[in-house]
């Protein structure tokens, strides 16, 4: 399966999300700097975790309008798979493929630890290499991942079944407890925990391996 | 010509830093501060004289990039 990752000038969790993907699970993965008008030949794009454009403004709000976003959005709307890690979940929301924003942490806080998630569905590229209801340990590391959407948009959530993951234990005021979200299409998937900082044994946990191995056996099924 | 724009967190939207300014402003002895809200100011210097193509312009710089509707509301002005 062919991966492109997605670099902003502040992306920093790209070569962490190339190491997972490449080394890791083996696939053809290769950068795509934001300047970028094509994807290229690609079967899954990740929007990396870091601070693009410094968060100035607000998260994702300037890395949205970058030519790559264009492509990124054009990969979506053909129904090709799209992740967005942490920063590259706040672009997603801001870009419009995701509904919602993400805000200041309720405690003010940056937060940086092992949280664990509860997988509410597996109908889903991202999910179904899990089991309902497993919970998975994997890492967060922000200063802006309170979800935030009103409440017909959460209602319309749970209805259609589009939560992926809950916090077990929400550590930053999100809204119904939300860790990640797809879109209708169910091909976007936006999350503020890092999975590439939990594939390898020696990082203290693999369970974010079960993300990227439901994105590989979705290409298998597809 | 000069654009002054508010842009504030909705009135649905959780604003942690105000909350924590009310409490010091009552942690320093202010009595009566009922509620805090935080958000931005911008100025931004604009060629051209036509108040209302500015103002237009202005709104969708505000909607598109300057403002996340799902999270803020934005006011401005044109002077």
């Amino acid at each position: 399966m062919k991966f492109a990752i997605i670099q902003f000038p502040g992306s920093n969790c790209d070569q962490d999300c190339y190491h997972a993907l490449a080394n890791v699970f083996g696939q053809p993965t290769r950068y795509v700097w934001h300047k970028e008008t094509s994807l290229g030949d690609v079967d899954c794009v990740v929007v990396p975790g870091g601070f693009s454009y410094g968060d100035y403004l607000r998260t994702g709000a300037i890395a949205r309008f970058s030519p790559a976003m264009k492509a990124v959005a054009d990969h979506a709307k053909a129904g090709g798979l799209v992740i967005g890690i942490c920063n590259g979940f706040q672009i997603l929301c801001e870009a419009h493929l995701l509904p919602g924003a993400l805000i200041r942490n309720r405690s003010l806080k940056f937060i940086c630890e092992h949280v664990e998630l509860r997988v509410e569905t597996t109908d889903s590229p991202f999910t179904n290499a899990c089991k309902k209801g497993r919970v998975l340990r994997i890492p967060i590391a922000h200063g802006e991942g309170c979800y935030f959407a009103e409440p017909a948009v959460i209602k319309q959530l749970q209805q259609e079944d589009r939560v992926l993951v809950r916090y077990v234990n929400n550590p930053n005021g999100s809204v119904d407890n939300i860790a990640g979200i797809c879109n209708e299409g169910r091909n976007v998937f936006g999350l503020m925990p890092h999975p590439e900082r939990a594939s390898e044994k020696i990082l203290g946990s693999e369970d974010g391996r079960f993300i990227f191995k439901s994105i590989l056996r979705s290409a298998v099924a597809a | 010509m000069k654009a002054k724009i508010i842009v504030m967190p909705k009135k649905t939207v959780l604003d942690p830093q105000g909350k924590t300014v009310k409490h010091a402003l009552e942690s320093i002895h202010f009595k009566g501060i009922k509620d805090v809200r935080i958000g931005k100011f911008m100025e931004i210097e604009l060629e051209g004289g036509d108040k209302t193509a500015l103002q237009k312009k202005m709104d969708e710089a505000c909607h598109k990039l300057l403002s996340n509707p799902v999270i803020e509301d934005y006011t401005f002005e044109i002077q």
